[in-house]
């Protein structure tokens, strides 16, 4: 049972990717791949200021604002520079893997002794449980924030970016930006996720985000067939859905774990999974038509 | 109104494939104009709309809305004076967004769109009201996500849409090319209506020549990039529909 707790908890940590993915891929319509690197950046950035004995209330901003940085640099190279947004994701993040190792200085960072998000609230003794209460008070403002944004006359507009760009641009609104913004917006919660997970796990690593783009992909893949089976047009729902979508793949995962397999094969796994879900609905439509 | 001095574009400039879409336009249009603009494929009206709106910009002369220089303000800030309707239903409207949604933006139009929740139940009974006066049944809908409509409904909402914010000037780029004669027919008589009770001055291109006959007070026909024909209002009324289809004979 415990087993599959941290796994529940693993995916309460990966929220902001998938939210963050939810934001850049489904409303902006743009495969950002800077999530590798950004998420890295929030693991880093959060793992030197904890080691300076910064207190996690003033980690969090900073943590937010150097994802939001990246993700800027990435739209502005797209936007201004009018360079495939692959392309300018995969840029940038492979300029923050250089940027990550000069910060960290090493490739491994230990933070066992430290006092971080789990520890500033003690709701129960077990450890576990107590990370899980506090990431359920966490993840839903996180949630609530983000939905707030986009119920908002300015997430009107973001929605309406990518979704008819013609429009949005005849209607007044600076596309360039809003992409940009987006991009930083969807990079931030990225990088939260790094600042989740390197205090969860007890260490900052170099290569903690290699391939972690799929698990936010994956997420929002899992949470759009939810939207689409329960038919949700709100926006809190889309999002609590891809937060489902998150849960729901960390689950798969530890299951697959679980009966046995190799663990060296989990990338693979992974990317099977990703594939059947994608095909899934593929498979259903040429069945009813 | 609107007023274009030696208004040129070229594309590809340079390039085997160069086309001069415009040659030199100069246009005054007075406030409360609606002018009708006809022509063949390739002559240059879709083109000399593109740039009164800025989704392109001329390769020289000059633009003025109401003496105002607008030469070089981007398609976002000319959006302050010129609302659109586009040839392709699908362009007017954002497919995942409700009617309500796509109205609020629309409302914003020559306004930041705050980090405010702008959207309440005062907006919602005024787009009720709003969509109520198309008569299409459209008002108990306003959740639903507009993609779900069909072509000409999504036209006539985009009409509607334009009006909801401050306008001046509307640009309709055959408007029902994509719809079929019913829905074209609630479109256009849509327009017509939102023209004079708003007293915009309006752009119309089409290729129905029925709709050029029928609407607008001045006709005007394009020709590889220039003004070829100018009928005035009075001349307008005296044309006949016969004399109208020989232009293009």
């Amino acid at each position: 049972m415990d087993f599959y707790l941290t796994a529940l908890l693993q995916a309460l940590c990966f929220s902001g990717i998938a939210l963050g993915i939810y934001i850049s891929m489904k409303i902006f319509n743009i495969p950002d791949i800077t999530t590798d690197g950004s998420y890295t950046l929030g693991g880093v950035v959060t793992g030197i200021l904890l080691s300076h004995s910064l207190p996690v209330s003033a980690i969090l901003p900073i943590v937010t604002l150097s994802g939001a940085l990246a993700g800027a640099v990435t739209g502005l190279i797209h936007t201004k520079l009018k360079i495939n947004a692959l392309l300018a994701g995969i840029l940038v993040m492979t300029a923050l893997y250089s940027i990550n190792l000069t910060l960290l200085g090493r490739s491994n960072l230990p933070l066992l002794n430290y006092k971080t998000t789990f520890d500033t609230l003690t709701l129960t003794a077990d450890l576990n449980q107590n990370t899980f209460l506090i990431l359920c008070i966490f993840v839903p403002i996180l949630i609530g924030i983000i939905g707030y944004i986009l119920k908002t006359d300015f997430g009107i507009a973001m929605r309406a970016t990518g979704n008819s760009e013609t429009m949005v641009r005849a209607l007044g609104v600076n596309t360039d930006r809003m992409k940009i913004i987006g991009l930083a917006i969807a990079n931030s919660l990225t990088a939260t996720s790094g600042f989740l997970m390197v205090q969860f796990q007890g260490y900052a690593d170099i290569n903690m985000g290699i391939g972690i783009v799929i698990m936010g992909l994956g997420s929002v893949i899992i949470g759009e067939t939810i939207i689409n089976w329960l038919r949700i047009t709100s926006v809190w729902l889309s999002l609590a859905a891809v937060l489902g979508g998150a849960i729901v793949f960390q689950l798969v995962l530890a299951f697959t774990l679980s009966i046995g397999v190799d663990a060296n094969l989990l990338k693979l796994v992974t990317a099977l999974f990703v594939l059947l879900i994608v095909s899934l609905p593929r498979f259903s439509f040429t069945k009813a038509s | 109104m609107i007023s274009l001095k030696g208004v040129q574009k070229t594309f590809n400039r340079g390039k085997a494939n160069e086309v001069m879409a415009l040659r030199g336009i100069d246009l005054e249009i007075p406030e409360r104009d609606f002018v009708v603009i006809v022509g063949s494929n390739g002559s240059g009206k879709t083109t000399l709309l593109n740039t009164i709106s800025a989704s392109v910009l001329p390769s020289a002369g000059e633009i003025f809305f109401s003496g105002e220089n607008v030469t070089t303000l981007p398609e976002h800030q000319r959006s302050r004076w010129v609302a659109r309707v586009f040839q392709n239903p699908l362009s007017g409207t954002a497919p995942d967004l409700s009617i309500l949604d796509n109205f609020r933006l629309a409302a914003l139009r020559t306004s930041a769109k705050s980090l405010k929740i702008g959207v309440d139940e005062k907006f919602r009974n005024a787009v009720r009201d709003k969509v109520a006066t198309l008569g299409l049944g459209l008002e108990n809908k306003i959740n639903q996500p507009i993609g779900t409509l069909s072509g000409g409904q999504r036209q006539a909402l985009t009409l509607l849409m334009s009006v909801m914010d401050e306008c001046k000037i509307l640009l309709l780029d055959e408007p029902t090319a994509a719809l079929d004669p019913r829905s074209a027919e609630v479109v256009m008589k849509t327009a017509d209506d939102l023209i004079k009770q708003y007293s915009l001055t309006a752009i119309l291109i089409t290729h129905n020549l029925k709709d050029a006959f029928r609407y607008g007070n001045r006709l005007i026909q394009m020709a590889e990039g220039q003004i070829v024909k100018d009928i005035p209002s009075s001349a307008k009324q005296s044309l006949s529909e016969i004399e109208l289809y020989s232009w293009f004979m």
